[in-house]
């Protein structure tokens, strides 16, 4: 085994007492203290998260957006700067290999180039799975930015006040998967409005060695306001709550993008990429298995490979499974029979040979209060 | 209750041994270290009084929002009692570990497991090598 990989805020989360845990070979932590604590307070205020785990890939050249088509499930060429779009990357099956965002940036001297911010543990797969169409490609040049960088998130109802406060950009008035190239007290840094956790909230990526200062500055700007560093635990808790798919979960190269309820990430008309001519097929398929959530009662917890069953005969499995500190109930995403799918469908979920009645519910399990 | 006094499991379960109308009595809890390891309780399944379990049986489980954990009989008896108010008031666990955190109560059977079991000393080494 290779060493874990450090992001550049390692060392601060381990002074901070940090539980860190290997993921997709990092070292990463996984709660300060308590998951449920740093759940509500992302909920009720702002949680930041080290998420430079995440790879990220930088295109320059004039023919990026052209390469980008050629391998995403959605069109990229249409983004204007500053804008981002959730897409797929599938094998010629149509499964799915990754779940990325890809944006479009301008500096502010004017140039212009693509990110691709890419699962942590899919980083090594998708820039073997790019070596051929970049080979093939004009002017582009892919740069794999990963450790030249860090990202953080900043997520919850008070996100945006403290991170507007830190940069000179308009940042609060950027609409939903909009970003900008700015900087912080000098720091170039992008700032983006996505997330994972359901919430408001902001992205962040930065040089690695200014990662510390913008992770401190940070906790300055937003100390009165509660904010609170929060670990992949909780990440977990909160996007499984938004009923968001996690790649090596709900997402694998066995599962296409219908089955995932992701269709509306998969624009097929005029497109060519791997796996269209599959899921052209698939489109207009009854699915074999869709994606739901489940909602148990008592307060036992059903886990991934879990079996759903219903009339005593197994028809699924659990994908990822938690106590819900917002709804305090477990919940759940499992894959099951189309017929099995409607909301309220009883089933029962085998806990460690522990039958227990489980229903489908509509997903997502939490919706932030708008208004 | 003084946690030096009490035998360790190396599963992390504690034992408090007592005179009981001529037998010996085991309560067995989980230690501090364990809960602070678990972190976010969210259930707790006992056993029924009166199953007989041999040492390294598992008697129960404790479940966080991160993962379950079996808790296992450090001793030879019959089951006598049970926190039975301890599932729905799990935060008792962190509060007061030694006490009113107490699991379950065992007639020993056969004393022999006792010997196996850590002094303090023992377990606190253990934990800060796995802390």
């Amino acid at each position: 085994m290779p060493p874990l990989a450090k992001t550049p805020l390692h060392d601060w989360h381990v002074d901070q007492g940090a539980r860190m845990v290997d993921f997709a070979g990092w070292s990463m932590p996984v709660q300060y203290r308590s998951i449920v604590d740093e759940h509500l307070a992302t909920r009720r205020a702002a949680g930041v998260f080290d998420v430079s785990h995440m790879a990220r890939l930088r295109f320059d050249g004039s023919d990026s957006a052209a390469l980008l088509d050629r391998v995403l499930t959605r069109r990229v060429s249409d983004l204007t700067p500053g804008r981002i779009r959730y897409s797929l990357v599938t094998n010629d099956q149509g499964g799915i290999l990754d779940d990325v965002l890809v944006y479009h940036f301008q500096t502010p001297s004017g140039r212009q180039y693509h990110l691709m911010v890419v699962n942590a543990s899919n980083r090594q797969k998708i820039v073997r799975w790019l070596e051929q169409p970049l080979a093939m490609a004009g002017d582009v040049q892919m740069q794999d930015r990963t450790e030249q960088t860090a990202m953080i998130s900043v997520q919850g109802p008070a996100a945006v006040p403290i991170v507007a406060g830190l940069v000179p950009a308009k940042v609060g008035d950027l609409g939903y998967y909009h970003g900008v190239v700015t900087e912080q007290f000098g720091r170039p840094c992008t700032v983006s409005r996505t997330g994972y956790t359901g919430e408001d909230g902001f992205e962040l990526i930065v040089r690695a060695e200014d990662a510390v200062d913008v992770w401190k500055n940070l906790f300055r700007a937003g100390r009165d306001a509660g904010i609170t560093a929060a670990g992949l635990g909780t990440r977990d808790t909160l996007r499984l709550e938004a009923g968001m798919p996690l790649y090596g979960h709900e997402l694998s190269e066995q599962i296409d993008p219908y089955q995932a309820g992701l269709g509306f990430a998969v624009n097929l008309k005029d497109r060519s990429f791997p796996g269209r001519d599959a899921l052209v097929r698939l489109k207009d398929q009854p699915r074999s298995l869709v994606r739901v959530g489940l909602e148990l009662t008592g307060r036992r917890v059903a886990r991934e490979h879990d079996q759903v069953l219903r009339d005593g005969q197994p028809v699924g499995q659990v994908t990822s499974g938690t106590f819900s500190p917002t709804l305090q109930k477990p919940v759940a995403m499992a894959y099951v029979p189309l017929s099995a799918s409607d909301p309220d469908t009883p089933l029962v979920v085998d806990v460690r040979g522990r039958p227990l009645a489980a229903r489908v519910v509509p997903l997502p399990f939490y919706k932030r209060p708008t208004g | 209750m003084n946690e030096e006094n009490l035998l360790y499991s190396s599963s992390h379960e504690w034992v408090r041994v007592t005179e009981d109308e001529g037998g010996k009595v085991a309560t067995i809890g989980i230690s501090a270290f364990a809960v602070q390891q678990l972190t976010d309780l969210v259930f707790m399944e006992l056993p029924e009084v009166g199953r007989e379990v041999a040492a390294g049986d598992e008697f129960g489980e404790v479940e966080s929002v991160k993962a379950v954990s079996p808790m296992y009989s450090p001793v030879d008896g019959e089951i006598i009692a049970v926190n039975s108010a301890l599932p729905d008031r799990l935060e008792t666990l962190g509060e007061d570990p030694y006490d009113q955190g107490w699991i379950i109560k065992v007639r020993l059977t056969d004393e022999a497991s006792l010997a196996k079991l850590m002094d303090y000393p023992t377990y606190q080494k253990q934990c800060s090598e796995e802390g």
